[in-house]
């Protein structure tokens, strides 16, 4: 097995699906010649042509258009949103479309779509580059948004939201493209979307998080440790639909939960994931579920990112209010 | 300096001889007579017949259409009323597998290619099985978002290109939807991808209450094109030999490999915007009014084909009556589809339901069953 980063992962997983499916088209804005701004189609529009890895004129919006009507002409779009933070211009076209076809035309039409876009904080990009928007989307009935934290999840999880026959939103964490390295098969495999993965096992507390904020939690856990407690670490991975069978298990074994996103507080996926446990598994509880997330601010400018964004250190806070509530 | 510049380059005059450049093609004028023999098409006496017939047709539809809406017994209703010659001659230039993407007021170009009218009106009734298009009918459901049918023309096209069929994707929008984001988006993917799509823009003077001189500052919505670098035409929307002829000169360029086209029709809504309240009265004029009813499409194609023998008064009540009598018939049918449920609503959101419309499903089939 090779070892990969997430960056690679991703192309690897994109080579096996325009090799497996002839359907398969790979589009968006500088992923040709140039391999993508962050190079995750390196190589793509040469080893399978212009015809299926191709460049698009500038506009997000056009982009998801064109989405729909191939897939309308029986193709499997997989589009680059250069920016998550772009996805203001092309909301209609995801919100307004891609999810709505199938249910709109009654199971005539379906959008085998997975865009795919870079997010997330920490690395000192200009306005509109990092937001996390994972909670507008989860919010709009008919999507699936996959956020992988790992270079083996990003592979395994990429090729099943390309085989899905609806539309997915494939976030990935620019902080996370080159800073992980793990083994990598090389061949085709699948992770099914809507289940999540329990990093470390632990008894005392559970803590959830996705992307970028699994790796934090797990940094946590692990100082946890050293104080004698025993952290479970779930990653999401899918954020919707949530896996809940597995969240409602580990709250049941641990009683203890935390929730963290690196996403704004108000509203969003860890308030979500909070809902759920109260629902389903208040009498397991020991102490409140509280979550770990940055301020309610717009996205702050480079130079106060790293004390706006969520990191271990308050993950520890946060487990250590509930481990001792 | 400036002189210099405006004696080698001069902006303003750039623009105006472009702008000049868009005169409207014009084959039959409002009294019904030939002013431009040489680009009359070859249709044969039976097409000429059908056309006619399909005009009439729509003419009634709409207007039983919005009487049903009157009586509560139809939904949302967009009147079609002076734009029959733009969307059913444009439409008869098409083949039976080119797609296209209607706008809301583009419900009777969908039905003569192939949706029901029965599910035409079940869409209008807000029923979904109204949107579930029979197997190898390329249509979409009516777009509600003003322009966003011009990108995904775009991608449909793009997609048959791919599949290197002899098709072609249409899609129509109005005058205020060649302001959006997405006409423009449109229009330059396809020219840039060389896609075969046919883009039109039925310039019926109001968006809504909204003047076309306040849209835009171009002297024509035609010109537009000219940006996007695809051919471009203005043509009279209220006479249907130019606007077949424009739409099908679009269509041989695209099988051809040409790209796409923008066709502007110039034609009027006699009605309101839509039955949901509008009323034209706040915004429009008498005199507006009659002199676009001067240009109708129907009376001048009525006196051309009647000077050539091919159409009568006994022709028209035939049509009339067939016409009433099948959307009778489509009311009926309609009628007869079961109520719509939640759970059938939550069984069409995926492929497979996830966990939390699976519950939602347990909890709606118990209550429906009640």
């Amino acid at each position: 097995m090779a070892q990969m980063t997430m960056i690679q992962a991703i192309t690897d997983a994109l080579r096996c699906e325009l090799r497996d499916d002839e359907n398969v088209l790979v589009f968006g804005e500088d992923v040709g010649v140039n391999g993508g701004v962050f190079r995750a189609t390196e190589g793509l529009q040469k080893e399978f042509g212009v015809d299926r890895v191709f460049d698009t004129p500038l506009a997000e919006s056009g982009i998801g258009g064109l989405a729909v009507g191939l897939s309308l002409t029986g193709f499997r779009s997989v589009p680059e949103i250069q920016f998550f933070g772009f996805v203001y211009e092309v909301m209609d076209s995801i919100s307004g479309q891609l999810a709505r076809y199938r249910y709109r035309t009654g199971n005539t039409f379906n959008m085998p779509v997975t865009i795919r876009s870079p997010f997330g904080g920490g690395v000192h990009t200009p306005e509109m580059h990092s937001d996390s928007l994972e909670g507008l989307m989860a919010q709009q009935p008919g999507l699936k948004v996959v956020i992988p934290s790992t270079p083996y999840d990003a592979k395994g999880l990429l090729i099943s939201s390309i085989r899905d026959n609806d539309p997915v939103i494939f976030l990935e964490h620019l902080k996370l493209y080159r800073s992980v390295k793990e083994e990598v098969p090389e061949e085709s495999y699948t992770i099914p979307l809507g289940k999540a993965d329990v990093k470390r096992e632990g008894k005392d507390l559970s803590i959830f998080a996705y992307g970028l904020m699994v790796h934090e939690s797990l940094k946590a856990a692990q100082e946890l440790e050293k104080e004698g407690y025993s952290v479970e670490v779930v990653d999401l991975r899918t954020v919707q639909p949530l896996d809940i069978e597995t969240i409602i298990a580990s709250v049941e074994k641990t009683n203890r939960a935390i929730v963290v996103q690196e996403a704004q507080k108000q509203a969003g996926i860890a308030a979500n994931v909070v809902a759920e446990i109260t629902e389903r598994a208040i009498l397991s509880l020991e102490a409140p579920v509280l979550r770990v997330a940055a301020p309610d601010t717009i996205y702050p400018f480079p130079q106060a990112e790293n004390i706006w964004l969520p990191n271990y250190k308050d993950i520890l806070e946060t487990a250590k209010k509930v481990l001792t509530f | 300096m400036g002189e210099k510049f405006l004696n080698q380059f001069d902006p303003a005059a750039t623009l105006e001889s472009i702008e000049n450049q868009f005169e409207m093609f014009q084959i039959l004028n409002e009294e019904g007579k030939v002013v431009n023999e040489e680009a009359v098409p070859n249709l044969s006496d039976e097409e000429l017949v059908e056309l006619m017939s399909r005009m009439v047709y729509t003419r009634i539809l709409d207007q039983r259409s919005i009487s049903l809406n009157r009586q509560g017994r139809l939904g949302f209703y967009a009147p079609t009323a002076g734009q029959e010659a733009s969307q059913l001659a444009s439409h008869f230039a098409l083949e039976k597998n080119d797609w296209i993407l209607p706008g809301y007021r583009d419900v009777p170009q969908i039905v003569y290619h192939g949706l029901p009218l029965w599910k035409a009106f079940l869409f209008s009734r807000g029923h979904f099985v109204g949107n579930q298009i029979p197997e190898g009918v390329n249509v979409l459901p009516p777009q509600i978002i003003i322009g966003a049918q011009y990108v995904q023309a775009a991608g449909v096209a793009l997609g048959i290109k791919k599949r290197g069929t002899a098709d072609v994707a249409i899609t129509y929008t109005g005058d205020g939807g060649s302001s959006q984001g997405d006409f423009y988006e449109g229009i330059n993917f396809a020219g840039a991808f060389k896609a075969p799509a046919i883009f039109i823009v039925q310039n019926n003077q109001f968006a809504i209450s909204t003047p076309r001189d306040v849209q835009t500052a171009a002297k024509t919505i035609a010109q537009k094109g000219i940006a996007a670098g695809i051919p471009s035409v203005l043509v009279d929307g209220m006479d249907p030999l130019a606007v077949y002829v424009a739409t099908k000169d679009a269509r041989d360029r695209a099988v051809r490999g040409e790209g796409p086209s923008l066709i502007e029709t110039m034609c009027y809504r006699y009605g309101p915007h839509t039955m949901s309240g509008d009323d034209p009265t706040r915004y429009r004029t008498s005199d507006i009014d009659n002199e676009w009813a001067a240009k109708d499409p129907i009376v001048r194609f009525r006196i051309y084909l009647e000077g050539k023998g091919l159409w009568n008064e006994q022709k028209e009540t035939e049509v009339i009556e067939q016409a009433k009598e099948e959307i009778k018939e489509a009311i009926k049918k309609a009628d007869e589809t079961p109520k719509q449920k939640v759970t059938d609503l939550i069984s069409n959101m995926y492929e497979e339901k996830p966990f939390n419309l699976q519950e939602q499903y347990e909890i709606f089939e118990a209550k429906e069953s009640k």
